[in-house]
């Protein structure tokens, strides 16, 4: 059992946890993930790990309710046990010196982008963090973000904050203005595609960090496979970080929506209240 | 020669819209009489043919005097998992093709006494005086391989943790294996015996990343056994293989047997019904997968296989279970390419058949493409069984450590790797069954056995 030691709602449904699971708090890198599951019926969901406190033995987590599975975690509250909690997953993010970096986030990556632009900055590389998100309420982790960038530049949908567009109309112009060494994306796969497509063109390295549908996390199922080059990859253990020039996008896309009529299902009959157990104490 | 006393089993029609077990286990009649046709063989072949060496004769022999719990001494002297072996051994390839009764008839349905002795005698626990050495060993996963080495590591008298990276132990028994074929029940009364004599069990806990080798030698275990398995699925690289609803059988299984999902939406974990369904592989694990697949409602469900039968290496009860439930073999074909609809989820498998040819490095006829022969079969479904290439987590995180160009971890004679104090056994080296595994893992507990005692 792994005990939630803090929450917090940083951002519209938005929850940061931390969680006592001091090995992986020890052993964990920027770009790894966990894999958790709330009790004896839950399923596993992977998660980027978003931080870590060895001394404290935490692990950071932050997630968007979105299915059952996070609806479910929200509702928890600090004190409460979650059943299995097994990571660092997959390899960490190959930290060296690029020289300028820009990292992009859309909406809840950015949690995952934070411990990324942390070591890169600590590398010894100019950060740019570029940040997405529909709107103002859900950008999280602004003061964080900004301490790890040399500059950092939001878009959103409908303009309540940075630039009114999307995270490539930023990137495009700071490819035209700067000499970019690498850019990092991590986000919603559309976001993902289009920061590829663009820097495919002016031939800038394109990491990307993938989150496909995954069971076990260590290599033995194969849902979390994808196409990378032609061949095929396990995000697993194989990833979760490619090259984003090589990924079929495409077949990403269809494969996360395999069980969207399930997963449908499988909330609908979610019967725990949707409002935090927390905010009633 | 008496006759065999056959396994009774749930008709067909009914066994295949449910989950539970299709041998429903022999009477106390029916055990005293397959028992009493033992010859009890003053030289018995039986024990030769048994990976793990039980004294068939000796435990049957408490059996004709119906007294499992004496035959249960006998059987525990060798093995740790004896529900689970009377169940999933293929006996009729071991102990019971060596049975002397075989050459003239049929032969000692070893396996089923087995699962009848330990099935009665479940609730009893193991009375084993265990003379405790102290010193600590650590086994890396929970398989079959795994606990066995480990079970025999703890009666030896060493402290033994055992570490999986699921939520749950068992390995292959409670993630590949079916309900219908090893009710978990059946495995969790097994693996609580082996906690109770003092195993330690850590789940969630991936060796190589959550915690390394090098931190196991650190936390003072002396001796570490690696038996991870095979985990890493084979996929045909032919066109649409990634379409959805194409799952290899692993996926499939673990989603089922591990996750639960037949119960979804009371579990969270969602599995594909599909109603036209195509197995590709001729292994257990496209039968279980077949046999799944048809509980789960599907119409149809058809078992492409590129040889013919004779060369499947199911288990011949297995292939019957399969057929009576309604499972189609289509035999001598190969799916060249999967097409898919508008969603991007298949809808049907184009086919080609197959020829045979010389025998290979297997012994088998190999086989081969009969050109322009071509054609596609309709699914919603496909579950691809094609084997396993060993996990690679562990070998790639730990320095020094050998692998052969398979991807196997190299061992000794002395199920030594190439690092002094780690051993190695199972299908990470390159066994191929459960009870493969288990007589690995427990020559390789001598072995540990023996290096500590030096």
């Amino acid at each position: 059992m792994y005990k939630i030691v803090r929450k917090k709602e940083i951002g519209n449904k938005v929850h940061n946890l931390e969680i006592y699971a001091p090995e992986i708090a020890k052993n964990a890198k920027a770009g790894q993930f966990v894999i958790f599951r709330i009790d004896e019926k839950g399923e596993r969901v992977p998660l980027t790990v978003a931080g870590t406190n060895p001394q404290e033995g935490l692990v950071r987590i932050i997630f968007q309710e979105a299915g059952k599975s996070t609806t479910h975690l929200a509702s928890l509250c600090e004190g409460d046990f979650i059943r299995d909690f097994v990571g660092p997953l997959g390899h960490p993010t190959v930290i060296k010196h690029y020289g300028i970096v820009v990292a992009v986030a859309g909406g809840v990556g950015a949690a995952e982008l934070l411990p990324v632009i942390k070591e890169l900055k600590t590398a010894g590389n100019k950060v740019i963090t570029i940040v997405g998100a529909r709107c103002k309420d859900l950008i999280i982790l602004e003061d964080e973000l900004k301490q790890e960038s040399d500059a950092l530049l939001f878009a959103t949908n409908d303009g309540t904050c940075g630039v009114k567009g999307f995270v490539t109309d930023i990137l495009k112009e700071v490819m035209d203005t700067q000499e970019i060494n690498i850019v990092y994306a991590i986000g919603p796969v559309p976001m993902m595609k289009a920061v590829a497509e663009l820097t495919k063109e002016k031939h800038i390295e394109t990491v990307v960090s993938l989150n496909p549908i995954m069971l076990d996390g260590t290599g033995m199922c194969g849902a979390c496979r994808v196409t990378v080059n032609g061949k095929t990859k396990f995000a697993c253990v194989n990833g979760p970080e490619f090259d984003a020039h090589s990924v079929h996008w495409d077949e990403l896309s269809s494969r996360l929506n395999s069980f969207k009529d399930l997963e449908k299902i499988s909330f609908d009959n979610f019967t725990v209240r949707r409002e935090c157990k927390c905010r009633k104490k | 020669m008496s006759q065999k006393v056959n396994m009774p089993e749930r008709a067909p029609q009914i066994r295949r819209k449910d989950f539970k077990q299709v041998n429903t286990g022999y009477s106390k009649e029916e055990m005293l009489a397959e028992a009493k046709r033992c010859l009890q063989c003053k030289n018995p072949m039986c024990v030769k043919g048994c990976p793990v060496e039980i004294n068939i004769p000796g435990f049957i022999k408490y059996l004709v005097e119906d007294n499992p719990s004496e035959a249960m001494k006998v059987l525990k002297q060798k093995t740790n998992l004896p529900a689970v072996c009377g169940r999933v051994c293929p006996q009729e390839n071991q102990c019971e093709k060596s049975c002397i009764l075989s050459k003239k008839g049929e032969a000692v349905s070893i396996g089923n006494l087995e699962r009848y002795a330990a099935d009665a005698t479940s609730n009893i626990e193991d009375n084993i005086a265990i003379k405790k050495n102290g010193m600590k060993v650590a086994v890396v996963g929970s398989g079959p391989a795994g606990l066995t080495c480990g079970g025999d590591l703890l009666k030896l008298g060493y402290d033994v943790t055992v570490y999986e990276s699921l939520h749950d132990s068992g390995g292959v028994l409670r993630y590949g294996i079916p309900e219908f074929r090893l009710p978990k029940k059946v495995l969790d009364i097994e693996i609580e015996k082996l906690k109770k004599l003092g195993m330690k069990i850590v789940l969630n806990t991936l060796i190589g990343r959550t915690k390394t080798i090098q931190n196991l030698f650190d936390e003072e275990f002396k001796a570490i056994f690696v038996a991870v398995g095979a985990g890493l699925p084979v996929f045909p690289k032919i066109p649409g293989e990634n379409l959805n609803h194409i799952y290899c059988s692993n996926e499939f299984l673990v989603r089922v047997n591990l996750m639960r999902a037949f119960d979804f939406p009371h579990y969270d974990t969602p599995v594909y019904s599909g109603k036209n369904v195509i197995v590709v592989g001729g292994g257990n694990t496209a039968m279980d997968s077949a046999r799944t697949a048809v509980r789960l409602g599907a119409n149809s469900v058809k078992l492409i296989y590129r040889r013919s039968e004779e060369e499947m290496p199911a288990r011949r009860e297995e292939r019957r279970h399969a057929k009576e439930e309604g499972v189609e073999f289509i035999t001598l074909t190969n799916p060249v390419n999967f097409l898919g609809d508008e969603k991007k989820a298949v809808k049907a498998v184009e086919c080609v058949k197959m020829l045979l040819g010389e025998p290979d490095e297997s012994g088998r006829r190999r086989p081969y493409e009969m050109e322009g022969s071509n054609y596609t079969i309709d699914a919603d479904m496909v579950i691809l069984a094609l084997g396993l290439h060993p996990n690679p987590i562990l070998p790639s995180l730990t320095k020094g450590l050998n692998i052969n160009s398979h991807g196997h971890i190299v061992i000794d004679v002395n199920y030594m790797t190439s690092i002094s104090g780690i051993f190695a056994g199972g299908d990470i080296v390159g066994g191929d069954t459960v009870i493969s595994a288990m007589g690995m893992g427990k020559k390789a507990a001598k072995a540990i056995d023996t290096y500590l005692k030096k």
